[in-house]
């Protein structure tokens, strides 16, 4: 860790506590950082579940999205036509907004979990399709007609030539999704609501909020943007390690 | 004995560009054929050609024992266009790998394919490591591993500086020399063309055409450079570039 975004994330939270402490504002409207810990502190196992429950539908998504986007990704690269009949399809599920068509997931699919990675999926599995695809048509021409020159298959070529080439920008991809797969995750459990498989983050955000509990809201807040920063940096580990392994980076 | 005769072949490419008409050239077992001329005069355009990369409007080429099979065509790009996850063993692996050579079955091959370019105890060394005369010669050894019937090169030298161009010029020329092997060779360099090549054929663009031939009898050895014999050459190929032109 380096210095400066500590002494500055400290500062922060000082002035935060400070001013709590100077205004008298109650707990329920803007809880001080302490009371944030005790929160926390008060029922540590309870948030941690909800947390594993919520990571759990982020990595699943993330796996779906990686088969999904990479298989698509291929599937483009290979055939003309499915690079038509595809993606109009990928880029109308990118920007369709997921608090929109969350509650319509959910109730088609019904069984609760799988919902939930169906959004988590839907938000999460853009970048690396589109990024795997820009790097499997990245080899330049000449690499091309050197694999044609000696009678490569087309299978061939994508094993020894596309897919090699397209693992960084696979990397990169994987690492936006990462985060977005925590995204849709809480987004689709906020629109699951009560009920069911309802234990995740979101839920415990939403229910600390009806019983006006907010310190424990931060709380389980703080520990979403941890999470996220957490995938960020292991997605972000991942990478170098794979490139570096290959002399890159 | 004639390796392949290339008769009156032309390519218009889809956009009207005339890239090459009526081109007929004969290249024999064991030439060194310089093909030289400016930008846009179709050059490039035939050696696709004669590499079977892309294919003639009007023309033919006939191969002597007919058209060369997937990989017994050797090309050299302009960049070393090496795989850059790869190693130096593992880029010239390749197009015995894509034939169904095993590592095992191709290292002798590799290992005599980077000596010949001067990279023993590179075998290891990965694209970014390397210096770009080192990673030229890597997409050398990658051309010659599979012994093609010929070797085609696009250009290979002009990205270098001029040290590491004189070097790979000399390293080419004992290479042809030892190996006999058949060599085509495309320059927009009046002094790459009339050091390395035994024929330089001059072409000229708008259409691309070959406008005439000229043969060399200077010995293939580094101190070509300098003999008067070399700037005669080079005085006598400008000439006739500088008349086919305008």
């Amino acid at each position: 860790m380096s210095w400066p975004p500590t002494i500055a994330g400290l500062l922060a939270l000082a002035l935060w506590q400070g001013a709590v402490w100077a205004t008298g504002v109650p707990a329920y409207l803007v809880p001080g950082p302490i009371a944030i810990v005790q929160a926390f502190l008060a029922a540590p196992g309870f948030l941690l579940l909800s947390l594993a429950s919520t990571l759990v539908v982020t990595f699943t998504a993330l796996a779906v999205s990686t088969v999904l986007g990479v298989s698509l990704a291929i599937a483009i690269t290979a055939s003309r036509w499915a690079r038509a009949a595809i993606e109009p399809w990928a880029v109308a599920l990118q920007v369709t907004p997921i608090v929109a068509i969350a509650p319509l997931v959910i109730a088609w699919v019904g069984e609760p979990f799988a919902a939930l990675v169906a959004c988590a999926t839907i938000v999460a599995f853009f970048p690396i399709f589109s990024s795997t695809a820009i790097g499997l048509a990245s080899p330049p021409p000449e690499l091309l007609d050197l694999f044609r020159l000696n009678g490569a298959s087309r299978w061939a070529t994508l094993r020894l030539l596309r897919l090699p080439a397209a693992l960084p920008y696979f990397l990169a991809g994987l690492r936006i999704s990462g985060g977005l797969a925590l995204v849709g995750a809480v987004v689709a459990e906020f629109v699951a609501g009560a009920g069911g498989f309802a234990s995740g983050l979101a839920y415990r955000i939403l229910e600390s909020g009806y019983r006006l509990q907010i310190p424990r809201m931060f709380a389980a807040l703080v520990l979403l943007s941890l999470a996220g920063i957490a995938i960020n940096a292991a997605l972000s580990t991942l990478g170098r390690l794979l490139l570096r392994r290959r002399g890159e980076a | 004995m004639t390796l392949l005769s290339i008769e009156s072949v032309a390519r218009r490419f889809p956009n009207g560009t005339e890239a090459l008409r009526g081109a007929s050239l004969s290249i024999a077992q064991g030439d060194f054929v310089a093909l030289l001329g400016p930008s846009g005069c179709g050059k490039s355009t035939l050696l696709r050609l004669i590499a079977g990369l892309d294919a003639p409007n009007a023309g033919a080429l006939h191969w002597q024992g007919g058209p060369p099979g997937p990989g017994e065509i050797g090309f050299v790009f302009q960049d070393a266009t090496l795989l850059p996850w790869a190693t130096a063993e593992e880029n010239v692996w390749l197009p015995l790998r894509l034939r169904g050579l095993s590592r095992e079955a191709a290292e002798p091959a590799i290992h005599a394919a980077l000596a010949r370019v001067g990279l023993q105890g590179f075998e290891g060394a990965r694209p970014r490591e390397l210096s770009g005369g080192m990673r030229m010669r890597v997409s050398l050894a990658r051309a010659l591993v599979g012994r093609p019937r010929v070797l085609l090169m696009d250009e290979p030298f002009a990205a270098l500086d001029e040290f590491t161009r004189h070097a790979l010029q000399d390293d080419l020329l004992a290479l042809w020399r030892d190996t006999g092997s058949t060599i085509v060779f495309v320059t927009h360099s009046i002094y790459e063309a009339a050091f390395l090549a035994r024929r330089i054929v001059v072409m000229t663009p708008r259409p691309g055409r070959i406008a005439t031939e000229i043969a060399s009898s200077l010995p293939p050895a580094p101190a070509t450079r300098f003999t008067p014999e070399y700037g005669a050459l080079v005085a006598e190929i400008t000439a006739v570039l500088r008349s086919a032109v305008a």
